[in-house]
């Protein structure tokens, strides 16, 4: 047993953040680090910044174009990229449907769709979810129906992330209606230039535009591009969800939230003193801290097992406790920072991508401090943590049916 | 970074696994807990003969060589099982003060008895006025020729009535709430002007009430720096903060496994209660609430080896705060989900409830480490 990190491993991580340092874009770094998303244009130059280093999909084997890490070395790239903080890698592009592909894939598909994805030539969007199918996810109605040497594709998918950036989508669609619910879905990937296609923005309630309806009406996608076996693409579900879900406890992510808030803590001012010096206030931070601090241990917990059993598939339902306790900590983490904003948090200023509503108050110091735009904004649009990816409340059923024997 | 126990820790663990499964069942315990003292002189003698006693002093000492990893795989156990004898006062805290602070004419006089389990330890450090403040000292340490002479009153020193040599913070200088001028000494339980009352706490341990009145001591009897002994003492509670973690995490194991088990047997409206969402899912949060709690126990075990003392405190007081929340709330609910079963001294559980919450409370609950904690900035630094 030796619970710390090794010297290798410590230099790695000095490697990376000299790296983020030196080639990070600095418009980046200043959108992000006043706690807003990167711009589209961000996020691609960064992936092939990434890219030329080898280092844009940390988690792929190597022959797919990964560097080839061990688990800690992921961890630890990860985490150097939401400390400091950077855009990471696009998640539908390297961990969501690249995985899939490798895993399921045949060897023409790994061709002709991996190395854009890593270079985010095509920026992919995650079409599951349906109106009638949330967390009942294996209820999906999205038809598509063989045709010579197509796939003619029916239906409706709907809260699709950033579809309005996309240029492919990768569907959840019933090609067996007789089957049971799960085993007559499969997994296809679709161009999203095909005539037929309609995506229409669903505004958040911070008024952001993140999400989309995405309408499919006779779509002809050639009958290659199905990912694994006919109807055994709930496997290919499962599979995906899985890594989601480790993806979720952001430590980093809310490591470099707290240092903010601190900062912005000892800058307002509460009964005429900083308000990092209110013991009421900081204890609600000291506690989220402590719960971090655990979740982190967790993290390395799950990693340590990850790395004995390397190339196993099985999810571990300790991810489930990492989506709980992340998704809890990161929203505990976006109220504190309005909260600390006081009367500033109302000003209703843009913490999403580019392009939310006309509500949108231009950030002037005349109205409010600059770290105060948007804050109001992240805690409301963060409630979508425990939401997605499998809500918390299915983490839930899934823990007392993986370990508990319930 | 690396979670595995080596052979020789599994070795350990499963000895120790074994010898408290054959013989600490919760009717076992219940007879202990009869028995005069209080404890199990048997089980101290296999405890003795498995080498737990001798366990974190070194072998060329007379002891069984072991480190922080190992006090931390025994006390998981020891809280499995709840036991009640005084391992924790005399092994790890009376241990911990003899590692870092006896020289070694005093590890020589002391370190072979304890481990052939021939002399118990305790730790008498808290005052009617200190509550959780280590260095909230008011009882005297005079200087007497080459000697000391205490003065003072000790209370709920666990283990108390049991303990042959009491390990006391007594103030050689300074004020009441001075961080300097404490002397940490070695005072025997029989020695003249010592009295001891015992009584029982509420989670079927012992402790003693200690009145010190004129206890002449040999110069030998101080354990360091007379008048510098709070980062002795310090160390000590950080590391036995470790193993209460440790300890803790043993015992939301066995309370949640016994509620997960009663709640695949016990039948209400023609169905187990374990097919109820709402107890599946407080028992996922349980589960939720353990899982914290066990990293943070890695976490205390490493930590508290860190020689930097601000470092250490802070990261233990972590410790302390997560391991708090987690035994309430896996405490409270493993009496809840049983219902009225485990609201009675038949029944096991509401006797890990009451052990978790002494947990909590020894050397400073939650509540208080929070603000230890918050005082001191907390774990992440500002932006
Ligand atoms: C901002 C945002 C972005 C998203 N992005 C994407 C995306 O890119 N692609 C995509 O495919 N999907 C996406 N989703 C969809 C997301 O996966 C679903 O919202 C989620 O699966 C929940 O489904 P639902 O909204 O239909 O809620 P429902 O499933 O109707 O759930 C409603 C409530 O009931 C609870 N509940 C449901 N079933 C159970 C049960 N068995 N036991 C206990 N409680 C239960 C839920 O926890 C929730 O509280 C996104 C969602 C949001 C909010
Ligand atoms: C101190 C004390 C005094 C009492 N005094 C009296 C008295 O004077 N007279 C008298 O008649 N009784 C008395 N009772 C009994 C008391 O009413 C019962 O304990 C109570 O009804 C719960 O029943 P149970 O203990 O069998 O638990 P169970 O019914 O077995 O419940 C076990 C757990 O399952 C949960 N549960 C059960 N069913 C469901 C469900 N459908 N959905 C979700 N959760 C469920 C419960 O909330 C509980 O957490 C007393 C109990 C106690 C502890």
């Amino acid at each position: 047993m030796d619970l710390r990190w090794t010297d290798e491993e410590k230099a790695f991580r000095a490697e990376v953040r000299s790296f983020i340092a030196a080639n990070l874009p600095a418009e980046t770094h200043a959108r992000m680090k006043q706690g807003k998303s990167p711009t589209k244009a961000q996020v691609v130059q960064w992936q092939q910044i990434l890219n030329k280093r080898g280092w844009a999909a940390p988690e792929w084997p190597k022959e797919h174009g990964g560097p080839g890490w061990t688990t800690a070395q992921r961890y630890i790239f990860r985490e150097e990229l939401m400390l400091a903080p950077a855009p990471s890698p696009l998640g539908f592009n390297i961990n969501m449907c690249g995985p899939v592909i490798i895993a399921f894939g045949n060897k023409e598909q790994k061709e002709k769709f991996l190395p854009r994805m890593l270079n985010l030539d095509d920026w992919w969007c995650q079409g599951f979810s349906e109106p009638g199918a949330g967390s009942d996810l294996a209820g999906l109605k999205t038809r598509a129906v063989k045709e010579g040497d197509f796939w003619i594709v029916n239906g409706q998918k709907t809260w699709t992330t950033l579809a309005q950036h996309a240029d492919w989508i990768f569907l959840l669609v019933r090609t067996d209606p007789t089957a049971k619910k799960q085993e007559g879905i499969s997994f296809l990937l679709v161009d999203m230039k095909t005539p037929g296609i309609t995506v229409r923005p669903i505004i958040t309630i911070e008024g952001g535009h993140e999400v989309n309806e995405v309408f499919f009406d006779d779509v002809k996608v050639p009958a290659e591009n199905l990912v694994g076996t006919e109807n055994r693409g709930w496997d290919c579900a499962k599979y995906l969800l899985g890594n989601e879900r480790f993806g979720q406890a952001r430590v980093g992510a809310s490591r470099e939230r707290i240092a903010r808030l601190k900062k912005i803590a000892a800058e307002t001012y509460d009964n005429g003193k900083p308000l990092s010096q209110d013991v009421g206030f900081m204890t609600k931070v000291t506690e989220i801290e402590v719960e971090l601090q655990a979740l982190e241990m967790t993290v390395m917990r799950v990693i340590a097992t990850a790395m004995k059993n390397p190339g196993s598939n099985k999810p571990d339902p300790t991810t489930s406790v990492l989506k709980i306790k992340g998704t809890e900590i990161q929203q505990g983490v976006s109220e504190l920072l309005m909260k600390a904003a006081g009367p500033y948090a109302w000003v209703d200023g843009d913490p999403d991508m580019e392009g939310g509503t006309e509500q949108v108050v231009a950030e002037d110091p005349d109205i409010a401090p600059d770290w105060a735009f948007g804050l109001a904004g992240i805690y409301f649009n963060w409630r979508k943590q425990s939401i997605y990816g499998g809500s918390n409340e299915i983490q839930r059923n899934i823990m007392a049916k993986a370990f508990l024997g319930l | 970074m690396d979670f595995d126990l080596s052979e020789d820790q599994r070795l350990l663990q499963d000895s120790v696994s074994r010898l408290l499964g054959d013989k600490y069942g919760f009717e076992n315990r219940k007879a202990y807990l009869k028995s005069p003292q209080g404890w199990s002189t048997e089980m101290w003698a296999a405890y003795a003969e498995l080498g737990l006693l001798g366990l974190p002093f070194a072998e060329a000492e007379g002891g069984f060589g072991g480190g922080a990893e190992e006090v931390m795989i025994v006390a998981e156990q020891m809280g499995k099982h709840i036991t009640l004898e005084p391992w924790f006062t005399t092994v790890v805290v009376g241990g911990g003060f003899l590692r870092h602070g006896a020289n070694a004419a005093q590890r020589a006089a002391l370190v072979p008895q304890i481990a052939e389990g021939k002399l118990k330890l305790a730790f008498a450090h808290n005052e009617k006025q200190s509550r959780y403040d280590l260095f909230d000292v008011a009882t005297t340490a005079t200087k007497d020729g080459a000697g000391w002479v205490l003065n003072g009153a000790k209370g709920m020193v666990i283990h108390g009535d049991s303990a042959d040599v009491f390990i006391v913070t007594a103030r050689t200088a300074g004020g009441q709430r001075d961080k300097s001028g404490i002397g940490v000494f070695l005072v025997d339980a029989k020695a003249a002007g010592v009295s001891v009352k015992g009584f029982a706490t509420v989670d079927g341990q012992r402790a003693a009430q200690v009145a010190l009145s004129n206890v002449k001591l040999g110069a030998d009897a101080v354990l360091g720096d007379a008048a510098g002994g709070l980062p002795l003492v310090d160390r000590v509670v950080d590391e036995a903060i470790a193993a209460l973690a440790a300890e803790a995490v043993g015992a939301m194991e066995a309370a949640h496994l016994m509620t997960l088990e009663y709640l695949k047997t016990r039948q209400q409206f023609g169905r187990t209660i374990g097919s109820f969402q709402a107890l599946q899912h407080r028992s996922a949060d349980m589960m939720v609430a353990l899982e914290q709690a066990r990293s943070m126990a890695f976490f205390g075990t490493m930590s508290a080896q860190d020689d930097d003392a601000a470092a250490r405190r802070k990261n233990m007081a972590a410790v302390k705060v997560q391991i708090g929340r987690s035994s309430r709330f896996v405490g409270q609910q493993t009496v809840q989900l049983h219902g009225g079963i485990a609201m009675t001294m038949e029944y096991a559980g509401g006797h890990y409830f009451k052990r978790l919450t002494a947990n909590d409370g020894a050397f400073g609950d939650a509540d208080h480490w929070i603000r230890v904690l918050t005082e001191a900035g907390g774990l992440v630094a500002a932006a």
